[in-house]
């Protein structure tokens, strides 16, 4: 699905990433972890082909990014949802039309029934008219989570989505994402929240990677 | 011919209202008003320079046209030979093949012409002028060379002028006007293009961060490039639409002939001329949708 081979990024000053090689297989639930600045975000942003590795491989859905088009990352962008600790919207736009924004871009439409119920399960369903700059931190997180599935992506990558949020919010939003591995979605969450992680690994069989001195590393049992 | 079937329907997919697509991007204040307001000033002025650019073309070819049909043969002679010759260059003249007709001018006539130098009371019989004699050609016409060795044969004070010598500087004179009514128009639809070009950047750096979450959620580039290409291209249209509305109003109130001296005669759209200040929006919405759609994917290019 999504595999990295040999990676190696860097911004132009030290290797951020180093020798990182792995594949998320279809229907894993993967944490990533490490220290703030590690390259939990660059990960992330490879995986989805923001950025391009500076040597190795990454490959989408069986196709090499480099050899990919603009067009191409944006069909692949299609199967990944990506969840952001700074999630942006549209903000003249109310939350519904953001939601399903992914669906308005590849010019298929939505059932107003299946919205509501995106937005029932994430809890805004009473909020769907709400424009983005007046949802809290929490509601943000969960709008976010709401657009990244509305396509059915094969893929999610959260990117700290319980970084501004209370620890119930933090539990809530693990309950969404774990009900969506369970319909067999990929799921990758990078966080620095161990007890986040913990609480995750009694629901899902869940694999933790921690980055350290550049190298993607699986993390022992001692979380 | 695949590219260019390709090229129209992205054409067409661009100009094609796509509701969803044009919400997307916010409205923006300022680059709004200045691309409808550039877009109706400089059709505005290209509505003069096509008028201006017309109207010499027709003058260009009525003294061309007027000017070649004819030539003046300028007798000068003795005032006891004057009529004498006057009557055998017209004798000439007449049995020259492409001479159409010849007549000599009247003294009216020739005080006529000098009333704008020496007013109307010039006493046309005491001053030595010389006789005029115009001469209409014919089709086919006459040969200038031959019938100025006759002339000089027989009366030897003739002299043929087929008005080449003013002709030629006045057709350039209006070649050279016409041009510069083209390069203006040329000019002022690279000008929109630059100006437009400049706002449409304005409003895709403005932006950024709506680029940014269409990115994000899988939005191509042709998707992206066109709400914004689409409303920079409405907004043109419409400025233009209303510039070229007002331009050929004021064309139209411009003073006539009669009252404006016969230097400005005809400055303005004649006939089937008053429908080409239609095609101007048009036009202009072609340079706006260049310009932008260039602007728009050159800007996309940078982001991954």
């Amino acid at each position: 699905m999504i595999s990295f081979e040999n990676v190696a990024y860097n911004y132009g000053g030290g290797e951020l990433l180093s020798e990182v090689s792995l594949r998320l297989a279809p229907g894993s639930f993967h944490f990533l972890t490490g220290p703030s600045g590690s390259g939990k975000t660059t990960f992330l942003k490879l995986a989805y082909a923001e950025l391009l590795p500076t040597s190795g491989h990454v490959t989408l859905f069986d196709r090499e990014v480099r050899t990919l088009s603009r067009d191409d990352i944006a069909h692949s962008r299609r199967r990944i949802g990506v969840v952001h600790q700074d999630v942006q919207f549209l903000d003249h736009l109310p939350l519904a039309t953001n939601v399903q924004l992914p669906l308005s871009v590849s010019g298929r439409s939505s059932d107003p029934r299946d919205l509501a119920d995106l937005l029932g399960w994430v809890g805004l369903g009473h909020l769907s008219d709400a424009l983005p700059p007046s949802l809290s931190g929490g509601e943000r997180q969960r709008a976010a989570l709401a657009r990244a599935v509305i396509m059915g992506p094969d893929v999610v990558l959260a990117d700290e989505p319980t970084g501004n949020v209370d620890w119930e919010m933090s539990l809530r939003l693990l309950k969404l994402l774990v009900e969506l591995n369970k319909m067999g979605k990929t799921i990758v969450v990078a966080t620095h929240d161990l007890n986040l992680i913990r609480q995750a690994k009694s629901q899902v069989a869940a694999r933790v990677l921690r980055i350290s001195r550049r190298r993607v590393q699986l993390a022992g049992a001692d979380l | 011919m695949n590219r260019l079937q390709e090229a129209f329907q992205q054409i067409v997919s661009y100009l094609t209202p796509d509701r969803q697509a044009d919400r997307v991007v916010p409205p923006s204040g300022h680059t709004a008003w200045l691309t409808t307001f550039t877009a109706g000033a400089m059709t505005f002025l290209c509505v003069f320079a096509l008028a201006l650019s017309l109207a010499s073309g027709r003058l260009a070819s009525r003294w061309s046209d007027a000017l070649a049909r004819t030539a003046t043969i300028r007798l000068a002679a003795p005032p006891d030979q004057m009529q004498a010759q006057t009557d055998a260059v017209l004798a000439l003249l007449a049995t020259t093949p492409g001479v159409a007709t010849a007549r000599a001018l009247s003294d009216d006539e020739q005080r006529a012409l000098l009333a704008p130098w020496f007013g109307p009371d010039l006493p046309v019989d005491a001053l030595p002028l010389p006789r005029l004699i115009e001469l209409v050609e014919g089709d086919p016409g006459y040969d200038g060379e031959g019938l100025r060795q006759r002339l000089a044969a027989e009366a030897p004070g003739a002299v043929l002028d087929d008005h080449t010598r003013w002709r030629r500087p006045l057709a350039e004179a209006a070649g050279r006007l016409r041009l510069l009514g083209w390069l203006s128009i040329l000019l002022i639809g690279t000008t929109m293009g630059a100006m437009i070009t400049l706002a449409a950047n304005a409003s895709l750096a403005a932006n950024a961060q709506v680029i940014r979450v269409l990115r994000l959620v899988g939005a191509v580039d042709n998707y992206i490039a066109g709400a914004f290409v689409r409303r920079f291209t409405l907004r043109a249209l419409a400025g233009a639409a209303a510039g070229a509305l007002a331009g050929m109003i004021c064309v139209a109130l411009l003073p006539r002939a009669d009252a404006a001296g016969g230097f400005l005669t005809g400055l303005g759209f004649t006939g089937f001329g008053w429908l080409l200040p239609f095609l101007l929006p048009p036009l202009a919405g072609v340079v706006a949708f260049a310009a932008t759609q260039r602007a728009a994917l050159q800007k996309l290019r940078e982001l991954q």
